[in-house]
């Protein structure tokens, strides 16, 4: 089993190599008319991740960066066109019922947890939901008042037969928790899952989440583009770019000292200290059926547009040579030419 | 992937206050069905509060409550019955059904006329057409069926549309250009042409009527089913079914159903109206089944009598209002179902 | 002078449960080329307010207390009146603006339509100052001619910004404008902002849930909660020195990289924030607070002066400054 980049050498709960995940974007009706053809997006474009038991990474990125696409496909929500999936050292499969027996061990949070609960089914009904599909052995209200008070609705009875629209939003979420934690998995996939509720509430909901870690070994991948959660409780962070993993790498170094150059414009604008200059990028991430040749982050990189990478004597090969994740230091990793020109390597850069 | 903030005031406005009173510990499924109930209830209250609602449902009870208590407001001679099907049996042949009160007349030159009685009286409250039948009794057997029918071919319709638009929907692809295919063709096939050839081929008989409206009508409400399939299966909580790793057939029944349904629902209402009046049409060109009374019956044999020109406009106004009426109460609770299950209609 | 003054705002929305107090008794001022921002979150009556200045909320509303435009009461102008000062005198940026462009009609048509409604018959005029808007918020001349669906988000953001400058307002009312951005644009979009406060001496008011865009852009905040405002003040000393539980509980909510104090450690609230159906008593944050004493239960707490310019609403703030 080879290593993915940014990872130690302990047995890796999830393992994700060369991953990619492509949509046919279709042309619209006028374009179409002209002669267009329907293009492809590639929203994950070369992925590899470990996850460790117990282990909280933090999927960090803007919008069509591709982390909630790889989220989605490590659900098996959707089919790779390539790069395989391995859960505890076994492949997990594409068909419903091969993923059966994996989706009890690895569970989703969602975004808005108003429109994940069916309206029309109770609390009670929503976190039994996973048991009766499972089938799983045992007295049924036992298993969902535990799960209910794992993820803090207390007492639980007070909540079974209450609808959604019947309780707040942090409560919401916490029924998603319970409904995933009833099936004791051993992987939590969260997208997004503090960015709509109010923000006085955020807290506790991550503070839920760390204390499942702490408590029951959960290993949860979190989904986010909000740096500022990832600091709060991340262990690893992954910063994506137009479907590539950019940089990878303790949480505290990568957002204490980041190396990408899209890191350090991101932390720049996010974070609130004195004298650090914010570097605001021009325009906004192409969508991913342009992906720009080359590092795909040149045409946006501050390095270039300042003239530094020319300076360097690298300009050339940012635009025109692809690159795959470079080790910098141990665990932390990183896709730039200008770093790997600094440490020396040639890099394993390749053209595009 | 953009985030959408939430409403502020709506999810605010979302929180009920205190909870419930706590009360003796009750299994999590009796809880479940007591709250069906209690939304049950609520609804019809929210319907309660609608007054053409309730115009429409009221109109609908009386027609109705003739419909099924017809035997008891017209009772007729119960003679024998020689073709088998149960249908048959409740909807007896006109001849018997209607006492006649026409009686020969001797005329001079030695013919003889028929006469009738066509007045208004007590024992003719709706008149009697040209062959001196009461046009009540007709009127009130013909509700009968003129209402079976209807309802009989919207559930067959509602049926196959259901089944045809929610596996279209939920499975996509290829499944879905099949699905879509057919019903495009029947939404395209113009109906009467359909009908006609249908009947020319079957005979006219009531079970052949209900088909032929049955199959004019579904590919419609497979429209309709399908785009509200569309809608609900890229809910999250369909993905959230998906993720907990359930199988299609369970997403189908206890995701996707119980959200379409209401829709569905009030479709079918409006739906029923149209059955009715599409077998008035279909009687009218004389597709009907002349064995049987209904309203578009009584309506042809009219026309064909010329009771217009007769001036005996009480053969056609009485089964027209009927008709008329019927599909109004109808469309009044299709409308009013429609405000309280279609969310966005509501006046917020 | 300030350009908008809130005199004891009250808004209460009429619903079939009966009244729904969303903003109870709020003074606010606005002075010439300010930015002043409104945190809160769902609930606190934030939106109300942007509604209430111009009387865009639903018929029936009950609105009382002052709305003073210039000096003038926007609640007491009679209909033409109204009109009259709608987006000239003060626009809204709304909340979800990116989806309020008509999509079948051009962006700069749209933009140059809220011209023409204010100075009709001067098409020539109403192109020109498209040309003029899209150049200050950035846009190529180019882009006059798109279609909503050919723009990215940013730049729709910009065309909503260049529709709110249209009339050259003298406030501009901002809902939420970057909420549903990414980060980066997000940035480009307030750098952007405040180059036209600083080009057009354009005042503001700011609203949002994001208590670290405020900082970065206005001159001072209040932070509202159920209906009220519970500190205000000047914007960097507000967030980095809260005086009232609920900005530190919000304020924690957006922590500093960095700040090792939040590292695998993050803090939150418990409860929810109140239903405006359902106030608690008192001091509407007192269920939630930490530091909550005796009396807190029962003693509605006025603003409480706490420090240069600054006042809270906490009874420890009064206990404090009565020492």
């Amino acid at each position: 089993m080879t290593q993915a980049p940014g990872g130690t050498r302990t047995e890796s709960l999830l393992e994700v190599r060369d991953l990619k995940v492509v949509f046919a974007a279709q042309a619209g009706l006028l374009s179409g008319l002209q002669g267009g053809k329907s293009r492809y997006a590639r929203a994950v474009d070369g992925v590899s991740l470990d996850i460790r038991p117990g282990e909280i990474l933090a999927l960090a990125g803007e919008s069509g960066c591709g982390k909630t696409t790889l989220a989605r496909t490590v659900l098996g929500l959707e089919r790779p066109a390539q790069g395989e999936i391995r859960f505890e050292g076994e492949p997990i499969g594409s068909s419903t019922r091969k993923l059966r027996g994996y989706r009890r061990k690895v569970q989703m949070i969602f975004q808005d947890p108003s429109g994940a609960l069916n309206p029309r089914q109770t609390v009670y009904e929503s976190v039994a939901k996973g048991l009766r599909i499972h089938k799983v052995a045992g007295d049924e209200e036992r298993l969902v008042a535990q799960a209910l008070s794992q993820a803090g609705l207390r007492p639980p009875e007070r909540f079974f037969m209450r609808y959604p629209h019947e309780v707040s939003g942090g409560q919401r979420q916490r029924v998603i928790i319970a409904g995933a934690l009833a099936l004791q998995p051993e992987l939590l996939v969260a997208d997004e899952p503090v960015s709509a509720l109010d923000a006085s509430v955020r807290g506790e909901i991550l503070k839920l989440l760390l204390k499942l870690r702490d408590e029951l070994g959960l290993a949860i991948l979190v989904v986010t583009h909000d740096l500022g959660l990832a600091w709060m409780i991340a262990d690893r962070v992954a910063v994506m770019y137009l479907g590539r993993i950019v940089e990878i790498g303790p949480a505290r170094q990568i957002l204490k000292d980041p190396q990408h150059p899209y890191t350090q414009a991101l932390l720049s604008v996010v974070s609130d200290s004195e004298g650090l200059e914010q570097i605001i990028l021009r325009g906004e991430p192409p969508d991913p059926t342009r992906i720009p040749g080359g590092c795909r982050f040149n045409p946006r990189c501050q390095i270039v547009a300042s003239g530094k990478a020319a300076e360097l004597g690298i300009e050339e090969r940012c635009r025109t040579q692809d690159l795959a994740l470079e080790e910098i230091t141990s665990g932390h990793s990183a896709a730039c030419h200008v770093l790997s020109a600094a440490s020396g390597k040639p890099g394993n850069s390749s053209p595009t | 992937m953009s985030l959408i903030p939430n409403e502020p005031l709506d999810s605010s406005l979302m929180l009920r206050g205190s909870p419930p009173p706590a009360a003796p510990p009750k299994s999590p499924r009796r809880i479940a069905w007591d709250r069906r109930r209690r939304s049950l209830r609520e609804s019809w209250n929210t319907f309660r509060e609608n007054k053409i609602g309730i115009a429409g449902l009221v109109m609908l009870c009386i027609f109705i409550a003739i419909a099924v208590c017809a035997p008891l407001i017209v009772p007729h001679k119960q003679t024998e019955i020689t073709s088998g099907s149960s249908i048959n049996k409740l909807m007896p042949p006109l001849r018997e059904a209607i006492p006649s009160t026409c009686h020969e007349v001797s005329q001079e030159g030695g013919s003889t006329k028929i006469a009738c009685d066509t007045k208004f009286s007590m024992r003719y409250p709706m008149g009697t057409d040209g062959f001196g039948r009461s046009i009540f009794a007709q009127w009130v057997w013909g509700a009968r069926i003129s209402l079976l029918i209807g309802l009989t071919a919207t559930v067959i319709a509602m049926a196959v549309g259901a089944v045809v638009g929610i596996s279209g929907g939920f499975f996509g692809g290829h499944t879905d250009t099949f699905m879509n295919g057919i019903t495009n063709w029947f939404l395209v096939i113009p109906w009467i042409a359909l009908a006609i050839a249908m009947a020319s081929v079957l005979g006219p008989s009531l079970l052949n009527i209900i088909l032929v409206i049955a199959i004019t009508s579904w590919a419609s409400s497979a429209r309709l089913v399908r785009s509200q399939t569309l809608s609900v299966r890229n809910r999250n909580y369909v993905e959230r079914a998906r993720a907990l790793g359930a199988s299609n057939w369970h997403i189908i029944t206890r995701d996707i159903l119980p959200n379409v349904f209401p829709i569905i629902f009030a479709n079918t209402i409006l739906l029923v109206a149209l059955a009715i009046l599409s077998e008035t049409t279909l009687s009218i060109i004389g597709l009907g089944d002349p064995t049987r009374v209904s309203w578009g019956q009584m309506l042809e044999r009219g026309f064909n009598a010329g009771a217009s020109s007769l001036g005996a406009w009480w053969w056609l106004f009485f089964p027209g209002a009927g008709i008329t009426l019927t599909v109004l109460g109808f469309a009044m609770c299709g409308y009013a179902l429609d405000e309280i299950l279609n969310p966005r209609l509501r006046k917020r | 002078m300030s350009v908008l003054s809130l005199r004891d705002l009250t808004v209460t929305y009429q619903t079939r449960g009966g009244g729904l107090p969303a903003v109870r008794g709020v003074d606010l001022d606005v002075n010439r080329g300010e930015v002043v921002g409104l945190a809160g979150e769902s609930g606190c009556g934030k939106s109300t307010i942007a509604g209430a200045i111009l009387r865009m909320l639903p018929d029936g509303t009950d609105i009382g207390g002052e709305v003073l435009l210039d000096g003038e009461d926007v609640l007491k102008m009679k209909v033409g009146r109204l009109r009259a000062v709608r987006w000239k005198d003060a626009s809204i940026i709304f909340q979800g603006a990116m989806h309020s462009l008509n999509p079948v009609q051009r962006v700069g048509r749209q933009v140059a339509e809220a011209y023409i409604t204010h100075n009709p018959g001067k098409e020539k005029e109403a192109q020109a100052r498209v040309t003029k808007l899209f150049e200050q918020v950035g846009l190529t001349e180019g882009r006059v001619g798109d279609y909503p669906h050919q723009l990215s988000g940013g730049m729709k953001q910009r065309v909503m910004i260049a529709m709110a400058l249209a009339c050259d307002p003298k406030i501009v009312i901002a809902d939420e404008p970057t909420t549903a951005l990414d980060v980066m644009v997000q940035a480009q979009v307030l750098r952007l902002l405040k180059k036209l406060q600083a080009d057009l001496g354009l005042s503001m008011i700011f609203i949002t849930h994001d208590l670290s865009v405020l900082v970065d852009v206005c001159d001072r905040i209040a932070i509202m909660y159920a209906g009220k405002i519970v500190e205000q003040g000047r914007a960097k000393a507000v967030f980095e020195t809260p005086e009232h539980p609920y900005t530190k509980a919000l304020a924690g909510a957006f922590p500093d990289i960095g700040d090792d104090r939040y590292r695998l450690a993050p803090t939150g609230l418990g409860g929810d924030p109140p239903d405006p159906a359902d106030i608690p008593s008192g001091c509407p944050f007192h269920p939630r607070c930490a530091e909550r004493f005796e009396g807190c239960d029962t003693t509605v707490p006025d603003l409480y002066p706490a420090g240069e310019g600054r006042r809270a609403a906490c009874l420890l703030v009064r206990d404090r400054s009565d020492a």
